[in-house]
């Protein structure tokens, strides 16, 4: 089966020196959840952020086909959506409509096709009724609903969220599990949380040092590396 | 995030509101050459076109009293220059650059708080001005959010921690802008994510219509008509 992303020896260096990536090499196939485990400044996330061009490293990176290039960038970018940690980031239009709509404008279709799209991904994510509300009155997990919608009216064929879970309650993590099982784009999930992880991906990769030291299910990578939930401390 | 009362007022339906941005500025800048180009009754057509704005205000809906509170910002400025002129000797010249500043800011916002900035930079672009020139104040706009939003957060965190002191200001100053600095470099990333490409496109695109060419030569030619009224009266 053809990758629909196939990274090979990705590295990279920040301005400071700090070398966040030191030889990646990955795959995602069609239609697969895959969680990206490890530690603080491990990677994941400078990893994710090349993948729709964000960053720019050594390596090759290749995407629905299209080797990653300032040319294939833009279409790269509609074929992968990222979901930002931070959903604040992401909202910055005055209503929710208009924040949704932003990535279907820029993608060129005309204000009604955008408006469709927009509201198909709110009634997707369950926040059609938020439509003309502002999104910073949105609760946590209201927010990073409308953050997927956002990703979600540019139809990407792969999703890409990056600690999904944070600043969520559990009936929030509850309801983001539920949601991205409905959809059926490939995911790759960065996250700590483990039970999340569990939840949703089929595989996942454990990064340390900048490269991907181990691939396999969830549970096992688990075991492995010692990444155990809190309750499992108990004196 | 907390966007500031003009965005909020800019979002209103009344029918000036709903008025074509080109017909807006146009109408602005006749009234603009207008004021700063009288001598003869000035101060009977100050008084003129403060009544003139103050109806516009209460037209749009506005709150009339924040409104023209507002419009004082300018006056810590145009009272330097008009402190220079008293001294000078020359108190008539004073008091009219206090007024035509006031006034020009008066009529400045009752554009901005009735018009959408997004809207009214298409409505800017459309009319010649340079692109460049508008997506410096798009951005600076748009960070504004983001600098307000920071030093809120950072003063909620010293006031936890006992209080903030001026002695502090001057280092969480700097912080202020480190922080707004990466956080602002997080929303381009999230922007360039969704396929922005340096331009705002909008989601209700405006049209010059009959309404708004009625209403162009209705404020241009009346604030024309008013001025050269009151000159040849004061001749």
């Amino acid at each position: 089966m053809t990758p629909l992303i196939a990274v090979h020896g990705l590295r990279f260096r920040y301005d400071d020196g700090t070398r966040a990536l030191n030889g990646v090499d990955f795959q995602l196939y069609p239609g697969e959840t895959v969680a990206l485990l490890g530690a603080n400044g491990s990677g994941k996330t400078t990893f994710v952020l090349h993948l729709n061009g964000l960053l720019a490293g050594e390596g090759e990176i290749e995407v629905c086909g299209m080797q990653l290039s300032k040319d294939t960038l833009p279409r790269i970018r509609q074929k992968i959506g990222l979901v930002f940690q931070d959903s604040e980031t992401q909202l910055f239009m005055p209503t929710v409509l208009e924040d949704v709509a932003f990535g279907p404008l820029n993608l060129g279709l005309s204000p009604a096709e955008a408006v469709d799209r927009a509201h198909h991904a709110l009634h997707q994510t369950g926040m059609a009724e938020a439509a003309r509300r502002a999104p910073y009155h949105l609760s946590a997990g209201e927010k990073k609903r409308v953050a997927i919608a956002g990703i979600l009216a540019m139809q990407p064929e792969i999703l890409i969220l990056d600690e999904p879970t944070t600043s969520l309650d559990p009936p929030g993590q509850r309801d983001l599990v539920q949601l991205l099982r409905d959809l059926q784009q490939a995911k790759i999930l960065v996250t700590h949380d483990v039970a999340f992880a569990e939840a949703l991906a089929q595989r996942a990769c454990f990064f340390e040092g900048g490269r991907i030291v181990a691939t396999g299910s969830v549970s096992e990578l688990v075991d492995r590396f010692g990444w155990s939930k809190i309750e499992s401390c108990a004196p | 995030m907390h966007h500031v009362i003009l965005e909020r007022w800019s979002r209103g339906g009344s029918w000036l509101h709903h008025r074509d941005p080109r017909a807006k500025t146009a109408a602005l800048l006749i009234l603009l050459v207008l004021i700063a180009t009288s001598h003869a009754g000035f101060w009977l057509l100050g008084a003129a076109y403060f009544a003139v704005l103050v109806a516009a205000l209460a037209w749009a809906r506005l709150p009339l009293g924040g409104a023209l509170a507002r419009s004082a910002i300018v006056l810590p400025f145009s009272l330097v220059f008009a402190a220079i002129s008293l001294l000078a000797g020359d108190p008539a010249r004073a008091g009219a650059l206090v007024v035509r500043s006031y006034l020009s800011a008066l009529a400045v916002l009752v554009l901005i708080s009735t018009t959408p900035l997004p809207e009214l930079l298409r409505g800017l672009e459309s009319m010649g001005v340079p692109r460049f020139l508008l997506m410096v104040v798009q951005f600076l706009y748009r960070y504004l959010f983001v600098i307000s939003e920071e030093a809120q957060h950072m003063r909620a965190a010293a006031v936890a921690r006992g209080g903030a002191r001026w002695r502090a200001a001057a280092g969480a100053l700097a912080v202020l802008f480190a922080r707004s600095y990466a956080r602002a470099e997080n929303i381009h990333q999230a922007m360039l994510a969704r396929g922005f490409g340096g331009h705002f496109e909008l989601l209700l695109g405006s049209r010059f219509g009959w309404a708004d060419a009625w209403f162009l030569l209705a404020a241009g030619g009346g604030a024309a008509a008013i001025r050269f009224a009151i000159e040849r009266v004061a001749r």
